[in-house]
């Protein structure tokens, strides 16, 4: 019997099965970020083990509310800021240098295949899309992987997404994932790692990629993949080509972290997407997914364009152009967050920023802020917001607020309707 | 080992989500105990009070899929900090169950028709439960009437349970 990426990846860190069915796994990276590290910090300071088990193994970032917005979010930063030069931590982004967290680790090349990635984030499944194992934490398993380098899970099963046919214009991966969601349900895929294979996926950029393992969670899994192929390799090449003499030799050596023909699975669901339609939520959980076209017409109050799940430059782009030369809706405010420094640079370049301003966008600096209400864009009670970012709870980005998710194209539609929309740029 | 005895608190819903267990805004807190105020501040379940409903209360039994969203280990640290160490439901999201064993606390799943049990036969009356945590049994009375309900956990969660959570029994094992 073949076996799954998953399975591979356990087999090469496991370190041992303490109890049956609890692996404890060997950890390449362990990502921190200034919500979920500082209460480690401290606690492993109170209890007199203020060290880490390899400073070059451990990349931090203060991304959530970024630069401070009060003394509380002030002091979240200063305990990781002084924490990082305490241990030599290199690969620690402050302000003014720093992105959202699941955007930039990748952009500096910090996710390989067959790695095993943890961080007090539940969106960490997003670093599958590289063919590593990935996954969310809490902050006390954060804590012992930052203390010891390791974590332990209960195996994972996997089931498998194969995606055929080819997405018609407008559509795009935050389409896939919403209505893979609504298949499997907010915990249809709990304890399991989502494979996504096929060929709308073999197509799709890393970027894309990244986008459909971000959401693997809301569906309750463990972590979403991808095989890697030679879409993974140019991205990592500028990383990895002192490693390799050639693309195909790296390409070649990372075959080894796909799964097996003859693996098991779980489940293995096979759909056509070549009719499927952009898709958006309603009510206040990720599984319910409707077609645009149903929810026409629904008024909003704010557009967001940002996150882990759709602020890369890919995202900006499609947004941009929805938006050229048009103005939003008076009755809107449009904010967009590029994920990343990089995204931002190349944005203003590709003159994407100047196209936001002029329709009307305020765009803020790299932060997660708005996506669970902390800061830059929270609701008011009663607003509704349509945005591209990962969850839809009641009060998720303001206390009394209702969140829709979308793809970008969708969100800058609606930008410039003042309702939900895209049938224009669905039918172009 | 902590506190696994005390009153129940019974939330009949489904997914109810680490953002509404504790908010984000709340999460700019560094300390456990400065979270206690606000526990399921945002909880979207008809009749329930978090002013008032929460006091006292040592045990949460509710449905499907509790603790699902984000990772934040500030949910099962709100819980703790309110004297609430076990939550019973039909099933947890992977993150906060792994969390609520990682601080030395129960999550522990029951079978559907054992859940409906205890919401027909003992939500809305004076009810406590108590873990029994050698023999795998829960004990659940409410006045004039007793009960045991047995479940089962795994030897990682029960010696997490044993020793007060994973920081201590890592290092002393890695």
């Amino acid at each position: 019997m073949g076996k799954t990426i998953a399975e591979k990846i356990f087999d090469s860190h496991r370190v041992e099965e303490p109890f049956p069915d609890t692996h404890v796994l060997k950890l390449d990276r362990v990502f921190c970020h200034e919500i979920t590290t500082p209460i480690a910090i401290t606690d492993l300071m109170a209890r007199g083990m203020d060290r880490v088990f390899d400073p070059t193994k451990i990349k931090a970032v203060i991304d959530h509310v970024t630069p401070a917005k009060d003394s509380k979010t002030a002091e979240q930063g200063k305990i990781m800021r002084e924490w990082a030069k305490r241990h030599g931590i290199k690969d620690f982004f402050d302000v003014g240098r720093n992105g959202v967290c699941h955007a930039i680790f990748p952009e500096k090349g910090f996710v390989r295949p067959g790695y095993t990635v943890i961080m007090g984030d539940s969106h960490t499944c997003t670093h599958g899309a590289f063919g590593a194992f990935a996954a969310g934490v809490g902050t006390t398993d954060l804590e012992v992987g930052i203390l010891k380098g390791v974590c332990a899970f209960h195996f994972p099963k996997t089931i498998k997404f194969v995606l055929n046919g080819e997405l018609k214009p407008g559509v795009y991966a935050k389409d896939v994932i919403l209505f893979i969601i609504k298949q499997l349900t907010v915990n249809g895929a709990t304890n399991k790692v989502i494979e996504f294979t096929g060929p709308i996926v073999e197509k799709m950029s890393m970027e894309s990629r990244m986008t459909i393992c971000n959401m693997a969670i809301e569906a309750g899994g463990t972590c979403g993949v991808c095989y890697p192929d030679m879409t993974t390799v140019d991205y990592l090449w500028d990383f990895i080509k002192d490693e390799y003499s050639t693309k195909e030799e790296a390409l070649a050596d990372y075959s080894k972290w796909v799964s097996d023909e003859d693996a098991e699975y779980e489940e293995i669901y096979e759909y056509d997407m070549s009719e499927l339609e952009p898709m958006v939520t309603f009510g206040y959980k990720p599984d319910q997914v409707k077609s645009v076209k149903d929810m026409e017409g629904t008024k909003v109050d704010q557009i967001y364009i940002g996150s882990c799940t759709n602020g890369r430059i890919e995202d900006l782009r499609v947004a941009a152009k929805v938006l050229e030369g048009k103005k939003i809706s008076d009755d809107v405010r449009g904010i967009v967050s590029p994920a990343t420094p990089k995204i931002y640079s190349m944005a203003l370049k590709e003159g994407i920023i100047d196209i936001f301003q002029d329709a009307g966008f305020c765009v803020t600096n790299p932060t997660c802020g708005a996506c669970l209400g902390m800061s830059n864009g929270v609701l008011a009670e009663g607003e509704v917001c349509a945005s591209t970012t990962n969850r839809n709870f009641n009060g998720r980005m303001g206390k009394g607020g209702t969140v829709h998710l979308m793809s970008p194209a969708t969100a800058a539609a609606t930008a410039i309707a003042g309702v939900i929309t895209n049938s224009e740029l669905f039918e172009a | 080992m902590k506190n696994f005895s005390g009153k129940v608190l019974f939330l009949d819903r489904s997914d109810i989500n680490t953002d509404e267990i504790i908010p984000a805004r709340y999460l700019t807190e560094i300390t456990k105990e400065a979270l206690k105020p606000f526990l399921l501040e945002d909880l979207s379940l008809p009749g329930f009070d978090s002013a008032t409903d929460i006091k006292d209360k040592a045990v949460i039994v509710t449905r499907e899929n509790f603790g699902c969203g984000s990772s934040r280990e500030h949910a099962p640290w709100s819980l703790e900090v309110n004297g609430i160490n076990v939550v019973i439901a039909e099933s947890f999201a992977r993150i906060f169950r792994q969390n609520m064993y990682n601080c030395g606390m129960f999550a522990i799943e029951l079978p559907k028709e054992k859940i409906d049990y205890l919401f027909e036969n003992y939500a809305g009356k004076d009810t406590s439960i108590e873990i029994d945590i050698d023999n795998d049994k829960i004990i659940v009375s409410s006045p004039g009437k007793s009960e045991e309900i047995e479940f089962s956990v795994g030897g990682f969660d029960k010696t997490l349970v044993r020793e007060g959570g994973w920081v201590g029994y890592a290092d002393k094992k890695y």
